[in-house]
Order: C-alpha cells, then sequence, then structure tokens
C-alpha cells in the first residue's frame, strides 16, 4: 500500500531533510534517471523536469503527517523545508519498499545548489542526444539561467560520477 | 505558393458544441485532420472510465484537439501585431495545438501506469516517425516535425509559443474544462474565455493576462477546482479506473507466468513484454480493449474473468475514506482478512490516492519551480495571480488530497453469515466510514 508514498518517505528520511521543492524536484528525477524506481510522470516545464505527481504526492504526505513541510521566509522568496515525521518513521517500518540502498546519493544531491541541479536534470532530460546537441539544447531551453561552458563541464563530470 | 502558406479555396468549419465553430483555412492543417493518425483520436475517448460516472462523457480526444487548436487559432488572431509575438511562428502554434494529445491510446493514465509507457513519448514518435502525419509535416520543412514535437514536449526555443499550448492558463486546459463540463453535464467548468483571450498578452517569454481580467481568471481558477473534484476526482470514475488498472496487471501477471488464453491476445503482447511499437501502439483503440475485455470476461481465470465482468457491465467497488495514518493496523488485518476468504487482496482491497489521477488544480508553489500565471499590471510590472486575487488565495491554502479504499462489497454479501471474518470485515469498512 502506498509504496509510491513510501518511496519519497525513505528518500527523505535518509537525508534528514531536504530544504526546497525544486531541489527535492531534481533530485528525484535525476535518481530516476539513475535507475532508482520511482514511478512520478515528469514532464518539462520552464524551470526543467518537473512532476506534478510528486507535488501532489508531497502534500498528501503532510497531509497524512508523515512528512513535515514548513515554509521559511526567505529575503524576497519563501522555500519550504521537509522531514520525516515520527508517524512517517512509523508508516516506513510498515511498508517495505523495494529500492536500493539510497543515503549516499541522496546526500550527495543534497549539498548541491538547485541551480546546479536543474543544469544536470535539463542534460539528463536530454540523454537521448550527442554531447553537443545537449549543450545546444540547454542553451537554447535555459537561456534565462545563463549557464556557462564551465558550469556544463562540471554537471558532465558530476553526472559521470553518479553513474559510477 | 508555398505549401505552409497555401490556403483552402473555401473555409472549412466542424460544428462544434463548446466553441460553435472550428474555422479550418490552412492547407496543412485541413491535412493533418484528414491523417489516418489523427482520425484514430475519434476512437479514444477523452475522459476514459468518466463515461460509467456520466452518462454523456462520450467525448473523444479528436472532438478535445480541434478546440484546442480552434482556442489557440483565436489567441492568435489577437496576438497578431501585438510586440513580443512573431507571426512566423502561427503555423507552428496551430500545428502543435492540434496535435498536441495525438499519442494519447485508449484509457492511457491505467495503460502508462501498467506498462511503463508515456503517451508523450509516443506523441513525439508519430511526428518524427513513418506516419502520414509527419509526410505532411515534412512538406512544410525539413525541420518543421521537430519544431512541432519540441513545442508539444516543452523543449522549443521560444517558450512564449510553448506557454499557449502549455501553461498554468493555456489552450489545453481552456478547452477541456468546458467540453468536459459541457458532455459531463455538470453546472462548473465554465468561464468566460472570451474575455481572457481578449485580455491575453504576449509579454517577453510567456503569456500573461492583463489585471483587468482578473476576475474572469479566477473564475477559471475556480472552475478548475471544482471540475477537479466534481467530475476528474469523482470517486465512482476512480473505482472504475482501480478495477482497470487491475485487469491490466492481471492480464499481465497471467501472460508472464505462462496462462493459455482461449483466445491469444496477440494486440496485447508488444504491452505484456514491454517493447511496444509505434504500428502496435497506434492500432490499440477502445474498441479492441473493450473487444478483449468481452473475452477475458469468459476466461478460466476467475480473478481476470470477474474484474473484466465488473468492468463491462459496471459493477463497481464500493469505497469508504481511508486515513493511512490513523487506519495501518485495520489496513492490515483488513489484508489478512481478505487472504481467508479467498479474495486477493493485491486486486480486491486498493488504496486509491489522490496523487494517482492525471489532473491538478492551481498551487502558486515556491520561486522557479514552476511557472506561475501572472498578472499585467497598469504600470506595466508582473504580479502573481495568488498575491493579487483573495479568491485564489484562498482556494490555494486548501487541503485537496484524500485517499479512499476500494473494495468488492457484492462479493463479501455473498459470503455465509455464519463466517466470522465477514462480520470483521464490514465492522472494519464501516469504521473507516
Amino acid at each position: 500500500m502506498l509504496d509510491n508514498h513510501a518511496k519519497l518517505v525513505k528518500v527523505i528520511a535518509s537525508s534528514a531533510g531536504i530544504v526546497g521543492r525544486k531541489k527535492l524536484q531534481k533530485i528525484i528525477y535525476i535518481m530516476k534517471k539513475l535507475g532508482y524506481p520511482f514511478e512520478e510522470k515528469y514532464t518539462f516545464h520552464f524551470y526543467g523536469p518537473y512532476s506534478e505527481e510528486l507535488t501532489l504526492r508531497m502534500e498528501e504526505l503532510t497531509n497524512l503527517g508523515f512528512v513535515s513541510e514548513v515554509k521559511e521566509q526567505k529575503s524576497n522568496y519563501y522555500q519550504y523545508r521537509y522531514q520525516v515525521t515520527e508517524q512517517g518513521e512509523d508508516f516506513l517500518t510498515h511498508s517495505p519498499v523495494d529500492i536500493p540502498e539510497v543515503e549516499d546519493v541522496v546526500n550527495q544531491l543534497k549539498e548541491k545548489s538547485s541551480r546546479f541541479l536543474e543544469l544536470v536534470a535539463t542534460m539528463l532530460y536530454f540523454d537521448d542526444l550527442t554531447k553537443e546537441e545537449v549543450e545546444a539544447k540547454v542553451q537554447e531551453v535555459k537561456k534565462k539561467s545563463n549557464y556557462t561552458q564551465d558550469d556544463m563541464q562540471e554537471a558532465w563530470h558530476y553526472i559521470h560520477r553518479l553513474k559510477q | 505558393m508555398a505549401y505552409k502558406d497555401e490556403k483552402l479555396h473555401e473555409e472549412k468549419v466542424f460544428k462544434d458544441p463548446v466553441h460553435r465553430y472550428v474555422h479550418v483555412r490552412d492547407r496543412v492543417i485541413w491535412d493533418l485532420i484528414g491523417t489516418k493518425e489523427f482520425q484514430r483520436l475519434r476512437r479514444i475517448k477523452q475522459l476514459g472510465t468518466s463515461n460509467l460516472t456520466f452518462h454523456g462523457a462520450e467525448h473523444s480526444r479528436f472532438n478535445h484537439s480541434l478546440g484546442v487548436y480552434e482556442i489557440v487559432r483565436r489567441i492568435l488572431i489577437n496576438f497578431a501585431d501585438r510586440p513580443n509575438w512573431n507571426k512566423e511562428e502561427r503555423l507552428l502554434c496551430l500545428c502543435a495545438a492540434l496535435l498536441h494529445d495525438l499519442g494519447h491510446g485508449p484509457f492511457s493514465h491505467s495503460f502508462e501506469k501498467v506498462f511503463k509507457l508515456d503517451h508523450e513519448d509516443f506523441t513525439k514518435a508519430i511526428i518524427l516517425g513513418d506516419t502520414e502525419v509527419n509526410e505532411v509535416l515534412l512538406r512544410v520543412g525539413k525541420d518543421f516535425p521537430q519544431k512541432v514535437a519540441d513545442v508539444i514536449n516543452k523543449t522549443y526555443k521560444d517558450k512564449l509559443v510553448v506557454s499557449l499550448i502549455s501553461s498554468q492558463i493555456d489552450a489545453d486546459r481552456m478547452d477541456y474544462l468546458q467540453r468536459d463540463a459541457y458532455f459531463t453535464g455538470v453546472s462548473y467548468g465554465h468561464f468566460d474565455m472570451e474575455r481572457i483571450l481578449r485580455v491575453m498578452r504576449p509579454y517577453e517569454d510567456q503569456v500573461v493576462v492583463k489585471e483587468s481580467g482578473m476576475h474572469a481568471v479566477e473564475d477559471y481558477i475556480m472552475s478548475r477546482y471544482q471540475m477537479y473534484w466534481q467530475v476528474y476526482f469523482h470517486p465512482v470514475t476512480r473505482s472504475a479506473e482501480v478495477i482497470l488498472t487491475k485487469i491490466l496487471h492481471r492480464v499481465k501477471a497471467l501472460y508472464d507466468e505462462g496462462y493459455t488464453f482461449k483466445m491469444e491476445p496477440a494486440h496485447f503482447i508488444s504491452f505484456f513484454e514491454e517493447d511496444v511499437s509505434l504500428s502496435d501502439y497506434i492500432r490499440l483503440d477502445e474498441a479492441v480493449v473493450y473487444y478483449y475485455f468481452q473475452m477475458w470476461a469468459e476466461e478460466d481465470d476467475s480473478v481476470l474473468r470477474d474484474l473484466a465482468y465488473r468492468f463491462i457491465n459496471r459493477k463497481l467497488f464500493k469505497y469508504v475514506e481511508f486515513n493511512p495514518n490513523l487506519q495501518m493496523k485495520e489496513w492490515m488485518e483488513l489484508y489478512r482478512l481478505f487472504q481467508q476468504v479467498g479474495l486477493d487482496p493485491d486486486y480486491y482491497l486498493v488504496v486509491d490516492s489522490s496523487s494517482d489521477l492525471p489532473y491538478d488544480f492551481y498551487r502558486p508553489g515556491e520561486e522557479e519551480e514552476r511557472l506561475p500565471i501572472h498578472l499585467l499590471m497598469p504600470n506595466r510590472e508582473l504580479r502573481e495571480l495568488s498575491r493579487q486575487s483573495e479568491i485564489v488565495e484562498a482556494i490555494s491554502g486548501k487541503k485537496r488530497t484524500d485517499h479512499k479504499l476500494y473494495y468488492p462489497r457484492d462479493t463479501i454479501l455473498q459470503l455465509s453469515d455464519d463466517r466470522l471474518e465477514k462480520k470483521r470485515i464490514f465492522e472494519l469498512l464501516y469504521q473507516s466510514e
């Protein structure tokens, strides 16, 4: 029951919380592209791959009390901090999820900025193209983000390391 | 004259119950409508299983696709001479609007979940593959099919073009809300589209709405909210969807274990093997699916037979409200009890969540998570809708999720009254209610 929900709770639990909806969106997408069995459907949005299903599932988890969502005010915007509650921990003990160990990769990803994760997720979205085509496509669809050649180089190295 | 500029000698019109008329003057659009891949959409219902709840909801993806095209056509008349708008993109927008749902299959949501498919991949494959649609698009230009696919996939360089077809207030949503309201017969879903179209403006790389049109947009947001709960998320429709999904799971499980079907499910084999070619996909429409369901209702496997019979004859599962947090222990006990009375709980005891359906409602979200609706203020500043509208702000903060537990009440009622499990199952279910 609620296997897909349980996988998300496990990701958040393994990292002692995740800050930012956008960051969470990109972490799950990148993990999905790495072969982790997430079933949330993603499409390309203004800010890269985005899953409406994931948004709603997180809302369900917070309404059920398995995950707490704290809205934090920043200088000119706000962001959300997700953490697993005691009830969420209890839910996990009753919901054995079929997912490989996630702790290392989640902790690696959450250390990165959401801007960088957006770049990595976007590059992975176009993984059916050649390296040159991916870079051209990123410049085309993320014009406003002003990603430099160095950013992309770093992202390629990062993707390479993640896949090892 | 270049094919892309060719006009029909006389304008063609389709009578339409929502927009009154759908107008076609471009040769390219007329030719696309005539392709077999587009005509196939006549055989795919827009609302899947909703017709089991709202008997009028028999309209097709074909109707909707024409409607989206018509809305975009009207928006572009308004945009024609405005700054920020590139007139050269007109035909691209119209083609993308018309073809945006081309890859939908029968009951695509359930099929996608069970067989790990994505209708958007098939939309792209039909546009770029060896198809009649591709043949028409290629006549416009060598790179034109790819451009149309990019717009639909939302990866086209000009975001303004993309946002006409796909954004929080796009032609797709504006058509389906009105069309679904019309065909289901509900009185929600109506809003002043003409007004919205008049106040839409191209602004840098997005479509925005003049502040003076805010109330029309509020109405649109309210209609989205109401249609979500009253139509798309109707618990009876969800019951049909649950059974449909379980039929597909069952038939795949049987195939995987080597079960011998009375009639070979030829149209489904590539789906079971998760190796679906474009031609396999295109030939599967609702008529074919219903034919197999009729066959499966006579199979030897009792679970498949029962589920297929239920779907065809609308013998749906009943439901109770369910809170997975507060009722975890009850659910585990029900799971055991169902096993004891010979009902496989993996098929007959199903928790369905709001996130299991592909419909959404408007939420602003945090910065840069997704693009919200922007109002264009008189001083040319942009303001996010929920910051300006108290109505939108009010419904944006509401709890909008739920979980229901579906089960075959009729089968359980048929158990002998002497069985203690029967009494206990109903105690647990009614307790949930």
